[in-house]
């Protein structure tokens, strides 16, 4: 199988997921789309050289996968396939900062590594958050959310017909790799003539494809606005998860919990 | 409401590049009939069909739906009236979920939302899909996808049902539920294929364009009967009534 044909099967893993009837998937998914902006916000604020900051926000991620019944293994997965970009970003910062800014023994740490390590560690947080919110809500109910949000429409249906589409596309962009292999026998890799004109041949087929999404659109009253009647229903309890994580992040924002915890240990043993 | 539902007189369509696609085509179609359209590749099917809900405006000629002449002011109507099924169901079914989709166009039509979920749940009901109305349409098989696109457009109660290429890519027993699911339609249909043998099914009447013209108009058998007029049209007899491939008699 082709590695685009398993990635759109890997897609359809998070709807999947999204299916499921548990605490958190019953929240409204309002709810979850405004802790998670909360959540991204609070890891995103903390300064650069924080890391013991960063820690206790762990407890997001975990308590959902934990109540939202979802496999670890298949999130660590795509966290690692979104890694290199995080990684890049942050690979040259140990050579830019080398003000050592902590020892441990003979050790001594730069500013770069430390940054480099916060890096990755909100890279972890927040990447997991989206695909938390993503495997517990489903894609398109966290358009239907942005969009009672006030999120502009032409935002959230663009991000609707995206997911959409998504799959159809990439059949046809599988069909056409398939029918490129099949004849070329003798060379293992796309020569860059032969996939420009394949990536052009997919530009013109989705722009015909368009044209006749539009048409049918049009043909069933459409005037730019796309309307939804899926009910939501934001009770109690969605307010309580909203309030309850905020105020968490706020605490764990405002004063650095492990130091708390360290000076209470040390002041009890003491 | 006239008893001419469809009326088309002389109707012209050059498209931008210079090609003649229609070149006076009238016909009139009335309540209760269903008419299919054949011909050729480029013979102009889809050109016609794309005029009946005013995607494409007459370059000549016109076109009138029931009371409406189609145009910009009555677009409205005219596309509340014709309710178009498209060949991919995949251009058609375009929403998150298969409830949504057929929910669209009532919800555009602007009609309250009790009213919605029921024109919904009828057409669904319809169809024989209520079943399937939380899927995303990209997991439903072939029968299912052709079978939610009809709903999508009878939850608009329309007056005139256009079909281009309903059976194309389905399996026969798919194609076989779909005509008869068809059949039971008392709608108004203008079916355009290649598919003889469903013209054969689900229509009394034909007409068979070449070239831009209509080279015939007339009860489906008779057409069909004409070996010279399908040869001429690029078409050939429905394969129910051609001889027997055993026994080489004729059927």
């Amino acid at each position: 199988m082709s590695t685009i044909e398993s990635a759109l099967l890997d897609m359809g893993g998070l709807d999947i997921l999204a299916a499921q009837n548990t605490p958190i998937h019953r929240r409204d998914p309002r709810a979850k789309v405004l802790t998670a902006l909360a959540f991204i916000v609070t890891v995103v604020s903390f300064s650069k050289y924080d890391l013991s900051g960063l820690l206790p926000l762990f407890l997001y991620p975990v308590v959902l996968v934990a109540l939202g019944n979802l496999p670890p293994r298949y999130l660590l997965g795509k966290l690692l396939l979104a890694s290199p970009f995080a990684l890049i970003i942050g690979v040259f910062n140990p050579l830019l900062d080398r003000t050592i800014l902590l020892r441990i023994g003979p050790v001594g740490l730069s500013g770069g590594w430390i940054s480099f390590v916060s890096i990755l560690l909100r890279f972890l947080l927040t990447v997991s958050a989206a695909l938390i919110l993503i495997s517990t809500t489903g894609f398109n109910a966290v358009c239907l959310a942005l969009t009672r949000l006030k999120v502009p429409h032409v935002l959230t249906v663009q991000l609707m017909l995206l997911y959409r589409y998504i799959f159809v596309l990439a059949e046809e962009a599988s069909r056409m790799v398939r029918a490129w292999s099949l004849r070329a026998v003798k060379s293992r890799r796309m020569s860059p003539k032969v996939f420009s004109s394949l990536v052009g041949q997919l530009l013109l087929r989705a722009v015909d494809r368009a044209q006749r999404i539009h048409m049918a659109m049009l043909s069933r009253g459409f005037d730019g606005e796309i309307r939804l009647i899926r009910p939501l229903r934001f009770g109690m309890a969605d307010a309580l998860f909203v309030l309850a994580w905020t105020a968490f992040f706020v605490l764990a924002r405002a004063c650095n919990l492990p130091q708390l915890l360290g000076q209470a240990v040390l002041g009890i043993t003491r | 409401m006239t008893h001419h539902i469809v009326e088309v007189q002389d109707l012209n369509y050059t498209y931008p590049g210079g090609v003649h696609a229609l070149q006076g085509v009238s016909f009139r179609i009335v309540h209760g009939e269903s008419v299919g359209v054949v011909g050729a590749n480029g013979a102009g099917k889809s050109t016609l069909l794309r005029h009946l809900n005013g995607y494409l405006m007459p370059v000549q000629g016109s076109v009138r739906i029931g009371d409406c002449l189609v145009a910009k002011p009555t677009l409205r109507d005219v596309r509340r009236a014709v309710g178009m099924v498209f060949q991919d169901p995949d251009d058609q079914l375009f929403m998150p979920t298969v409830y949504e989709d057929v929910a669209f166009g009532p919800l555009n039509l602007g009609l309250p939302a009790a009213e919605v979920e029921a024109r919904v749940m009828q057409a669904l009901d319809t169809v024989g899909a209520a079943h399937l109305r939380d899927r995303p349409p990209h997991r439903l098989s072939g029968g299912e996808k052709r079978a939610v696109a009809i709903a999508t457009v009878l939850s608009m109660a329309p007056d005139l049902l256009v079909l281009d290429e309903p059976t194309s890519n389905l399996d026969p027993k798919a194609r076989r539920q779909f005509i008869e699911l068809l059949r039971t339609f008392r709608h108004t249909k203008i079916i355009a294929t290649h598919d003889l043998d469903m013209i054969l099914d689900l229509c009394e009447r034909t007409i068979v364009l070449h070239g831009g013209r209509v080279t015939a108009d007339g009860p489906t058998l008779q057409i069909f009967n004409d070996p010279e007029l399908l040869m001429r049209s690029h078409l050939e007899k429905p394969l129910r009534m051609q001889a027997c491939p055993v026994c080489g008699k004729p059927t």
